[in-house]
């Protein structure tokens, strides 16, 4: 799960870790307000949206007047932010932070990440501040720092030096850096965090360390020991086909594709997707109706991947273990009565009771395109998604 | 022969008198596993399906003698079964378990170190369907009929992709040794690499299908031990051609992150190293087939 920016910096302050003064604006009248509640006479209005490279799109701008910061205020919130991450759609720009400006000396890079390879958490650094931790890694790969925490021990402050002195830090700041560094790590061991990335970290004209940005995405699957991290969920970031999937227990991606996929596995539902691909077809998403799935359940997907008008078929694909034939033939025949059938549906069952299920889609009459293989489910699918007439 | 389990390896199952525990468990012993027993915290003394339920594993191994264990417990807490497994003697643990915090996992990987590397015992999951050898053990969820006893490997993350490479091979008339899940999660026990070294070594395994996908380093991994040790030949599939970067596909673990871990790439890397390609996923059976082919003709 992802946060926004200042809401990453509030847990970051939690921790120790100096961040700029600042304020949430929700209209720019407010954002007005903050700069006046924050002082000074630089401020920087940030769009609050779930994606990088903000600042190329237009995202952060950097005001000398209550009244640029009113304007710029103005300017972005309701417009849709599309930067480089987050595809053509854009995402909704529903909140701005804004923050006091300040004198930059350098710009820094610090990163913490789960390393698959060691299995361990590993701190990145670059005197490199500003791009991200793709393009430090590769167009200045010699810049980058990375070390390794013990698991059993969590990070020690001669790490967080090590850290320091590698970036090119004064002595005079050094303890600011290890309170930083171990601040920032502790934030990320304590809420399960995946990923968290401080960038830049800036060292001002005044000589301090601050956390200029700050993002932070934490592991789905610790957010029942993390209440107060779940609340900050933001549904406006999201996907609304993903959103309703994942409140219903079903894990799904949306992608440019006609044809609309149904799959148990995760493993097989992409390979679903690949076979589609392979076929001449593009795929409408990514659905996984897991391990358990009953009729209800295979209902309501059905209704999910078929609220996609761009959906001109639809491949049901189930081997199952754990699942049986007749529930999710039953799921399908119950789902067609229930929201009609506009476009082809494709059903390829196998493993466990498939001739029962395969009983159940005869019997109901339903027209249903039949197929055993993977290779000929996928090729009725893509053919049938190229002969689709909407109102035919 | 065959790697991890056989006819002779008992089993416990940790969590045997919940829902999906028990569901499973009386499928396991149906196939012919030998299930020993279970574990549930607090209905020590009791009995199930059979078979004597106990508090802790401790008890269960030093009573049953158990070699393998099955977690059927929730992710809360299944960190935790899996350490009292390594604790308790257990020489292969199963965690069917999806939705383990990634640093529960971080933590039991570090717990498991404290046992000397003969003494360890060895991790396939979590979030995966298990370990079947044909006709003799299924410690796992996948169903048993679709394997057909046989001489090769099998070891993928997904359980039912793993399912319909078996049943193309049936298919075929070709028949599995063992069938290895490690598990779709970030962090998981037992690597492809890990898996594929047992396969090397197993005289009852001929050539081995590798079932991978997008996200992490343990592909390449494999694919770099495969080129310099390995005696026996390995196809491959890579699952997520059509996944988008920096999107996470059902599995904790399947995600392209950084560089190298896309589909194209690791098919790629593991044709660099000399691994025979699996087209498509409708080509599981014709591939091996054609892999044996060539094998027996050299």
């Amino acid at each position: 799960m992802d946060i926004h920016e200042y809401q990453a910096k509030e847990i970051l302050a939690k921790f120790g870790v100096p961040i700029p003064r600042g304020g949430l604006a929700y209209s720019p009248e407010q954002a007005a307000y903050r700069a006046r509640e924050i002082g000074g006479s630089v401020w920087v209005v940030k769009a609050q949206v779930h994606t990088g490279g903000r600042g190329k799109a237009g995202g952060v701008k950097i005001c000398k007047s209550e009244d640029d910061v009113e304007a710029a205020a103005e300017g972005m919130l309701g417009r849709r932010l599309v930067t480089n991450q987050t595809g053509p759609s854009g995402k909704g720009i529903f909140r701005l932070y804004v923050e006091a400006g300040c004198k930059i000396e350098r710009e820094l890079y610090l990163g913490f990440l789960l390393d698959r390879k060691t299995e361990r958490v590993v701190v990145a650094a670059s005197a490199e501040g500003g791009m991200d931790i793709e393009e430090i890694a590769e167009h200045r790969p010699e810049s980058l720092i990375r070390i390794f925490v013990e698991p059993a021990v969590g990070m020690q402050a001669f790490q967080a030096r090590e850290l320091a002195f590698a970036l090119g830090l004064d002595a005079s700041v050094l303890s600011e850096a290890v309170t930083l560094i171990l601040g920032c790590y502790r934030a990320f061991r304590d809420n399960d965090a995946t990923m968290l990335e401080v960038n830049p970290l800036v060292l001002t004209g005044e000589n301090h360390l601050l956390a200029l940005d700050a993002k932070m995405s934490f592991d789905d699957n610790a957010l029942f020991r993390h209440p107060h991290i779940s609340e900050l969920r933001d549904k406006s970031q999201e996907d609304p086909r993903e959103t309703q999937a994942a409140d219903r227990g079903l894990s799904y991606v949306g992608l440019e594709g006609d044809v609309g996929c149904i799959v148990n596995g995760a493993g097989l539902a992409m390979a679903t997707m690949d076979m589609i691909k392979l076929a001449g077809g593009e795929p409408a998403n990514f659905l996984d109706i897991g391990g358990g799935a009953t009729p209800e359940r295979v209902a309501k997907a059905f209704r999910l991947v078929t609220q996609d008008d761009n959906v001109k078929a639809v491949l049901v694909n189930i081997f199952a273990g754990i699942n049986r034939c007749d529930w999710v033939a039953q799921g399908v025949v119950k789902a067609v009565e229930l929201a009609g059938l506009d476009r082809p549906l494709i059903v390829r069952l196998a493993g466990t009771n498939v001739e029962e299920g395969r009983r159940i889609i005869d019997e109901s009459g339903l027209p249903v395109i039949t197929a055993v293989t993977l290779a000929e489910a996928a090729e009725k699918s893509v053919a049938a998604a190229k002969n689709y007439k909407p109102g035919a | 022969m065959s790697v991890l389990i056989n006819k002779n390896t008992p089993v416990l199952v940790q969590g045997i008198t919940g829902k999906i525990g028990g569901f499973h468990a009386q499928d396991m012993i149906r196939y012919g596993t030998p299930v020993v027993g279970g574990v549930t915290p607090g209905k020590g003394g009791t009995e199930i399906y059979g078979v004597p339920v106990f508090n802790t594993m401790k008890e269960a191994v030093e009573t049953t003698k158990a070699h393998a264990s099955i977690v059927f417990v929730p992710p809360p807490f299944a960190a935790d079964s899996i350490m009292e497994a390594a604790d308790s003697g257990i020489k292969v643990c199963v965690c069917i378990t999806d939705g383990i915090p990634a640093q529960d996992m971080m933590r039991v990987k570090r717990y498991m170190r404290r046992y000397k590397k003969e003494d360890r015992m060895r991790l396939l999951g979590p979030n995966c369907a298990g370990v079947i050898t044909p006709g003799e053990n299924l410690l796992g969820i996948m169903p048993g009929h679709i394997y057909l006893k046989g001489r090769i490997g099998i070891v993928g993350r997904s359980g039912t992709l793993g399912y319909e490479a078996a049943s193309q091979m049936k298919d075929l008339g070709i028949g599995v040794s063992t069938s290895v899940g490690i598990g779709g999660d970030p962090i998981n026990g037992s690597s492809f690499k890990d898996i594929m070294e047992l396969f090397n070594e197993d005289p009852d395994t001929d050539a081995v299908v590798m079932i991978g996908e997008i996200g992490g380093p343990q592909e390449a991994e494999a694919g770099e031990y495969i080129q310099k040790h390995m005696k026996k030949p390995v196809c491959a599939y890579i699952a997520g051609l059509s996944a988008p970067k920096g999107r996470r596909m059902g599995h904790a673990g399947a995600i392209v992150s950084s560089s190298g871990e896309s589909a194209a790439e690791k098919v790629e890397i593991l044709r660099e190293c000399g691994l025979t390609i699996v087209p498509t996923p409708a080509e599981f059976g014709t591939t091996v087939q054609a892999m044996l082919a060539k094998a027996a003709a050299a």
